[in-house]
């Protein structure tokens, strides 16, 4: 069953690597140099703590992973790995590592790399923000809980072999391998670093980290020793940090940038988008997101499952996406539509409010009710929030809006019977996988629903939650469809109990410049932003 | 003198003190965990916890407090949560951009407030001084962020003299130090306006006038000298100011200096480098009003009577 699995992806690592111009708009051309910008310093290039859309695409390109993703898909592929089995309980990863990959210091990569770069991202020390990935891992609690330095579920026969035992199935575990948590790291390096790894990176990915002046720029060189031939396609880019996302643009327009990362201001929009160079500088994509109201269901009257389904049927979701200027479509589910698993043949709560009304009647409030609406302050949410705000006057909702700063509506939700409703634009969902798994457990299941976590609707379904674990045992390759058919109806199951308002998928926008080739999904690469081992520059 | 230079440092360390409890004590009454922050959405309870407990957030206020000063007394500005890099290096590598941005500030609003100052006390009541006390209204009135980008659009844009952002060049500073000087021209533009009025008053320059002494020589070599005296107090004080504009003016035109370096930790819930920077900001404006006082009985003797 693993051959199946073996020779689709081999099909899929072959369009990923070779250029074929048959299917791109633009020629794939080789060389170039690139200027990115961002408002932000970037924080840290260490894979066992960078957690931003920032740095993680970065990460991405510095250091290699035994998986990764065909660019632009949410397709699995062996990177660092040459092959692997799996055995037939899911127990058992067993992985076999390309020969000759070097990191940029000169060294082989070998397979205790592996294994200590796991261990490292786990280690309290390291205070990664990924170690809970590695969870399903034999031996985690010992070395996440500091007692032990070694993971006894990782075992390096030799130099080439990396045997994974685990405590559990885990369907997600190949993805888990591929995130950046799981980047290998050199030791020597991480060491001779003395704690600032995280400014000194070295990787055995596509690109070398060069020059790292703070606040100002870090410039990136291809590494000419990358395992696969001709990636990645450009030889060099600059990242210059601290500009404003106006001026970035503006930079953009008069050819001083190639890519503004931060995308274009809500306000410059639609100016941009209808000058005559406008289809060709904004690149918008789908990505794994969806925006959406929590109803506190131990707040009341959200305890009550018809005042739910009733404001689910009260928003109306197109006109949010008008404020967004088009860049997002209504949602109806949890699940975004890139995402395996996503129903579309679901249709949800349709916008009524009449029908919304009456529910609210039977539910015994015919005269509404007052709420607070909890939203980030950053535009364009507090927008938004008075859109909601004004869809739930038209049942007799009055919400009064709230508008904090991102940790403080966190904290809010986080807090038991604090905020009745959040809508999470600004902070929204964004999976770390392609796995629909990633969409439950800290969102929507039982584990979620605790002091400080992100299930701030505190809805908790134990029935729901064993067909979760049922579903994530399921690693055999061969029953993935099945898995994924599972985890679809979970969600849509999840509707009728309505513990969110699904309110829209909103797509990311970056604005590039006409000499930037290649399709919009490299640019918002469902699995890290920006793909900078997969952008090209045209024929100028 | 010597007592003096004493007395002030024993009052600044009070002063960093107490700029350091409040801060610090503001910044751990926020309802927002950093923990929570740094460990992202998919981390789970364990890692926060661990997390929290790495950087010493699960013991007491207090106790945090005092290791922080203690860490502070060594030179010791704590590591950044999100950077997780040293704050003093981080600052280090930063404050001279800042340093030079304010310099060049002050001079464009010191140049800028005297040339307009004293053409407008010298041609008091006529369109020329409405004109310039309009403007400099204006220059006072203006939000810095309206300013910096109105400037950039003109400058940078259209006429493209300058550069749009970034640093590094003399062009790269022109912009943002003009920015930063408008405000604080139009002060010091309606400050050398009415002092010198006040000086032309005087009988001495009466005196000069009925010498014959030119014009320029009674302004320049006889009045403006005693009216610099209140300029001078006000560069000590606009230290301060200008730390808040930094922020802004830094933001617009990508200037990498401690004022970009704040507002960023402010949107991560990054203490330690808010704390820091506090701090360092806190240090300049007492150093600069120090400056300031010692400076003001090398220009005029009378002071030093005190």
């Amino acid at each position: 069953m693993f051959k199946r699995w073996l020779r689709h992806s081999t099909i899929a690592m072959a369009l990923a690597f070779t250029p074929l111009p048959a299917f791109a708009q633009d020629a794939i051309k080789q060389g170039g140099d690139v200027v990115i910008t961002y408002k932000d310093d970037i924080a840290t290039l260490d894979p066992a703590v960078g957690y931003d859309w920032v740095n993680w695409s970065m990460i991405k390109s510095l250091y290699s992973r035994l998986m990764d993703y065909t660019p632009g898909t949410p397709d699995l592929i062996p990177s660092l790995a040459e092959s692997f089995t799996v055995s037939p309980d899911g127990l058992t990863y067993t992985f076999k590592l390309r020969k000759g990959v070097k990191f940029t210091n000169g060294r082989e990569l070998v397979a205790s790399d592996v294994k200590y770069s796991i261990e490292r991202a786990i280690d309290p020390k390291t205070q990664g923000p990924g170690a809970g990935f590695f969870g399903a891992i034999k031996g985690f609690d010992a070395v996440s809980g500091g007692t032990s330095p070694t993971l006894e579920g990782i075992a390096t026969p030799d130099d080439s072999t990396v045997i994974f035992t685990l405590s559990r199935p885990d369907a997600t575990f190949l993805h888990v391998l591929a995130i950046n948590f799981a980047s290998v790291v050199p030791k020597e390096a991480v060491e001779a670093a003395a704690g600032d790894f995280g400014k000194k990176p070295v990787g055995s990915g596509t690109f070398v980290l060069k020059e790292w002046t703070v606040g100002q720029r870090l410039v990136f060189e291809r590494n000419p020793d990358y395992f696969v031939k001709d990636m990645p396609h450009i030889d060099k880019f600059t990242v210059e940090v601290g500009q404003e996302p106006l001026v970035a643009l503006l930079r953009l327009q008069k050819g001083e940038v190639d890519i503004a990362g931060d995308g274009v201001p809500p306000a410059k929009f639609l100016e941009i988008k209808n000058s005559p160079e406008g289809a060709e500088i904004i690149v918008d994509g789908a990505q794994l997101h969806t925006g959406y109201i929590t109803l506190n269901t131990k707040v009341a009257p959200f305890d009550n499952v018809k005042v739910r389904q009733a404001l689910n049927m009260a928003i109306n979701k197109e006109r949010i996406t008008r404020i967004l200027n088009g860049r997002a479509t209504a949602a109806n589910q949890p699940l975004p539509p890139l995402m395996p698993g996503y129903d579309k043949t679901f249709t949800g709560y349709a916008f009524d409010v009449e029908k919304a009304k009456a529910l609210l009647a039977e539910a015994g409030f015919p005269d509404g009710f007052e709420t607070v609406l909890y939203s980030t302050n950053t535009d364009p949410q507090p927008r938004i929030a008075q859109a909601i705000q004004q869809d739930l006057a038209a049942i007799g909702v009055k919400a009064e809006v709230r508008a904090l700063a991102q940790a403080n509506v966190i904290a809010a939700g986080g807090t038991e019977g604090e905020a009745p409703m959040i809508w999470s634009g600004g902070m929204a969902w964004i999976a770390d996988f392609p796995d629909p798994s990633n969409f439950y457990g800290p969102i929507l299941g039982c584990s979620g629903a605790v002091q400080g976590g992100w299930n701030w609707s505190w809805y908790c379904n134990k029935d729901l939650d064993a067909r979760a674990i049922a579903a994530d045992s399921m690693s055999d390759p061969a029953k993935a469809a099945e898995r994924q058919a599972e985890w679809g109806k979970i969600f849509t199951d999840i509707m009728a109990d309505a513990p969110w308002i699904p309110v829209t998928n909103e797509r990311r926008v970056v604005a590039k410049s006409p000499r930037m080739g290649g399709d919009g999904d490299i640019y918002v690469d469902p699995t890290r932003v920006i793909n900078y081992d997969a952008i090209f520059v045209k024929d100028e | 003198m010597i007592f003096l230079i004493l007395r002030r440092l024993v009052q600044t360390a009070l002063i960093l003190f107490g700029v350091a409890a409040i801060t610090f004590l503001l910044l751990y009454a926020l309802p927002a965990d950093p923990a929570r922050m740094i460990a992202g959405r998919s981390a789970t309870a364990q890692t926060v916890a661990n997390i929290r407990h790495e950087l010493g957030l699960d013991q007491p206020l207090l106790a945090q407090f005092w290791n922080y000063l203690v860490a502070l007394t060594e030179g010791n500005l704590g590591r950044s949560y999100a950077q997780k890099t040293d704050v003093g290096a981080l600052i280090a590598a930063r404050l001279p951009a800042t340093l030079i941005l304010m310099a060049a500030g002050i001079f464009v609003e010191v140049a800028l407030g005297l040339i307009l100052g004293v053409i407008a006390a010298v041609r008091r009541g006529g369109p020329v001084d409405r004109l310039v006390m309009m403007a400099s209204f204006v220059g006072v009135s203006a939000p810095q962020f309206v300013a910096a980008l109105l400037l950039l659009y003109v400058f940078a844009v259209t006429l493209a003299w300058f550069p749009m952002s970034g640093f590094g060049t003399f062009a790269h500073v022109v912009l943002p130090a003009t920015t930063l000087g408008i405000l604080g021209a139009g002060w010091y533009a309606r400050m050398v306006r009415s002092a010198m009025i006040d000086v032309l008053n005087q009988d001495y320059v009466r005196t000069a006038r009925a010498k014959g002494l030119s014009s320029v020589r009674i302004v320049f070599r006889h009045a403006l000298p005693n009216a610099l005296l209140p300029v001078i107090a006000m560069i000590g004080i606009d230290i301060g100011q200008f730390m808040s504009g930094v922020v802004v003016v830094e933001a617009v035109y990508g200037w990498p200096g401690i004022g970009q370096l704040a507002w960023q930790a402010i949107q991560q819930v990054d203490i330690p480098i808010i704390m820091g920077v506090t701090l360092v900001s806190a240090l300049a404006i007492v150093i600069g009003n120090l400056v300031a006082d010692l400076i003001a009985p090398l220009i005029d003797p009378r002071i030093r009577a005190r």
